[in-house]
């Protein structure tokens, strides 16, 4: 049996990000921030895939997230990094809590239009909300940390090493949940769901539990990209930005918790590389990428990692 | 009284649009089971072969009475070119994987193909108006409807009767119906499965195409039509029942008819209807307001 190396490796990639983090350029932090953003959803994604469902409305909870921090600024004034991912987390959990009653009871293809109807629904209120922006959105408030608003040149450090410790103690607590009996129970459900209830669980109730995990964890990313970005609009809802987590998800694997952060990671180079190589031709790029995973590395990247371990 | 007139007739026009957009994707998932994503890039396929091809014809000065041929012949033309290189070339391979899995295959053509539109056409839009200002215009009610929304309604109507008429008085649709039944049986019996997959793959991308390049007469063709269309149909064809064409009708109509009332008295709740109605049928009858037993018909 190996020793479990995640911790390692998650304690690892947190200090060398607070480290070196003030020698990267503006850029970069901007690509690992929102990395760690996508990350977030993409991990949420990946608590639902091992149960064997595929949620192409994720962008519902994204948004509310984003929407939530972005409300704090503009009604109340409050521009906090850490206020606002709980926000974000507080307004995506609930909406799931109660949304999950209806969804947990479907799988497949109806999961995934469910959750798509649900996130349209959302862009479809945002589109014409006058107070909210409508299609244009609007600007979130500088962000601050504990009160205090850093210099100009240490924004992108600030708002880069608080999404780093944030998404990655998250990412513990799910290695953590992943492995409790409920948390083990996400494979069984894909594989055999009446199994599941002879053995006494109830796959309703820990789908119900994993949509709430993967709701707060992309309302957090939500409220990062936006603070990030500085900028929200409806198109944060739209079922293409659900397709870019799909992706991203699709794209890691499901084999381990720190895989999601490493897709996106790796989404957003493509992504950033593609369109500076040729712009109309990325998506062509990404969806060959997607193609060409789905059929030889049904796994996600993250096999390769591990099949190599497993050699050496 | 005018204004629910209008309602109407707005709605008509919608739904029967709505109904040519999302027919092929209810055909497609009845007969294989595959939700395709595709779909959306046939309907921008046919709108930039139809808005290019027509646009030449009427450049060129030939009879513009003939442009309507053209744009059909278009829309036959780019989708048989396309269609089975996609299904002999690529799905015709995941046929035994699972329905989420050959969505998201579907999802991953549906990016590539919407670079391919932008390489082959560019990115700047395309206009052909002429077809819709040469019908001239009547009048319901006091107000005044391009005659050409006329022919929407016509290919609605003839694509849906058609549709009807094939699968259940002709020897093909017979067949058919037994593959959708049960395709190893059907292969035992020596019914040539791939081929009805084929070609049912194909008609249902026609479908797509031929909403497109009538649609495009109506538009500018920009980049990004596939993006819409698509989740508009899944919303028509899920309220309907996936895989059954009187659900696509009803749901085309349902659509149709609660956005054109939003339109005229609530037009800030306008695309939050469409999908609120979806999530409610989603909600209460998941396999859609048409699906009767587990034996899907079509």
């Amino acid at each position: 049996m190996r020793r479990d190396r995640t911790v390692v490796l998650v304690g690892v990639i947190l200090a060398a990000l607070l480290a070196g983090g003030p020698f990267l350029p503006q850029w970069a932090m901007f690509i690992v921030t929102i990395a760690f953003a996508q990350g977030l959803v993409a991990l949420g994604l990946m608590l639902l895939l091992r149960a064997g469902l595929i949620s192409f409305g994720q962008a519902l909870y994204y948004c509310l997230g984003a929407y939530a921090a972005g409300a704090l600024g503009r009604f109340v004034g409050i521009g906090d990094i850490l206020v606002q991912m709980l926000a974000g987390a507080l307004a995506a959990g609930t909406a799931a809590f109660i949304l999950g009653f209806l969804l947990a009871k479907y799988r497949g293809i109806f999961f995934g239009l469910l959750s798509l109807a649900l996130s349209m629904i959302l862009y479809g209120l945002l589109v014409k909300n006058e107070a909210l922006g409508s299609t244009d959105g609007f600007n979130i408030l500088p962000s601050t940390l504990f009160g205090i608003r850093p210099g100009p040149d240490w924004v992108r450090y600030t708002v880069m090493a608080s999404a780093a410790v944030v998404s990655l103690a998250l990412a513990l607590i799910v290695h953590r949940y992943l492995r409790t009996p409920l948390g083990r129970l996400a494979p069984a459900i894909k594989d055999n769901e009446i199994r599941v209830e002879y053995m006494g669980a109830s796959a309703r109730y820990a789908v119900h539990v994993k949509y709430v995990i993967a709701a707060v964890l992309a309302g957090v990313g939500g409220a990062l990209a936006a603070t990030t970005v500085g900028h929200i609009d409806p198109d944060m809802a739209f079922w293409t930005t659900s397709g870019e987590f799909i992706f991203v998800t699709i794209l890691a694997g499901t084999g381990n918790v720190i895989a999601p952060f490493a897709g996106a990671f790796i989404y957003g180079a493509i992504r950033t590389t593609a369109y500076d190589l040729s712009p109309n031709t990325w998506q062509l790029s990404l969806g060959t990428a997607l193609l060409l995973i789905i059929v030889f590395l049904p796994e996600g990247l993250w096999s390769l990692f591990k099949r190599h371990a497993r050699h050496s | 009284m005018d204004q629910l007139l209008s309602v109407a007739v707005d709605g008509i026009i919608y739904s029967a649009w709505l109904f040519t957009a999302a027919l092929g994707l209810t055909l497609i998932y009845g007969v294989m089971k595959i939700v395709n994503v595709t779909h959306g890039s046939f309907y921008a396929l046919g709108a930039y072969a139809a808005a290019s091809i027509t646009g030449a014809w009427l450049a060129h000065g030939y009879p513009p009475m003939l442009s309507y041929v053209v744009l059909l012949v278009s829309a036959v033309v780019v989708t048989l070119v396309v269609a089975p290189l996609i299904e002999r070339g690529i799905l015709r391979f995941m046929y035994a994987k699972d329905e989420v899995v050959i969505l998201l295959i579907t999802y991953a053509l549906f990016l590539i193909l919407e670079d391919v539109i932008k390489l082959v056409w560019g990115v700047n839009p395309y206009f052909v108006a002429e077809p819709y200002a040469l019908l001239g215009s009547f009048s319901v009610g006091g107000l005044a409807y391009p005659t050409y929304n006329l022919i929407l309604v016509a290919l609605a109507l003839v694509a849906g009767l058609g549709l009807m008429w094939l699968l259940h008085s002709t020897r093909v649709g017979k067949l058919l119906v037994a593959v959708i039944h049960d395709p190893e049986v059907s292969r035992a019996m020596g019914i040539n499965v791939h081929r009805y997959y084929l070609t049912t793959f194909t008609f249902g991308s026609l479908l797509a195409a031929l909403a497109g390049a009538f649609t495009a007469p109506t538009v500018s063709v920009v980049p990004g039509l596939g993006v819409e269309i698509i989740v508009l149909s899944f919303a028509v064809v899920v309220i309907g029942g996936l895989g059954s064409l009187p659900g696509a009708a009803l749901g085309a109509v349902i659509v149709g008819v609660v956005r054109s009332f939003s339109v005229h008295y609530m037009p800030q709740v306008e695309l939050f209807v469409i999908y609120f109605v979806m999530a409610m049928v989603l909600a209460f009858r998941p396999r859609g307001l048409f699906s009767l037993a587990e034996p899907r018909k079509i």
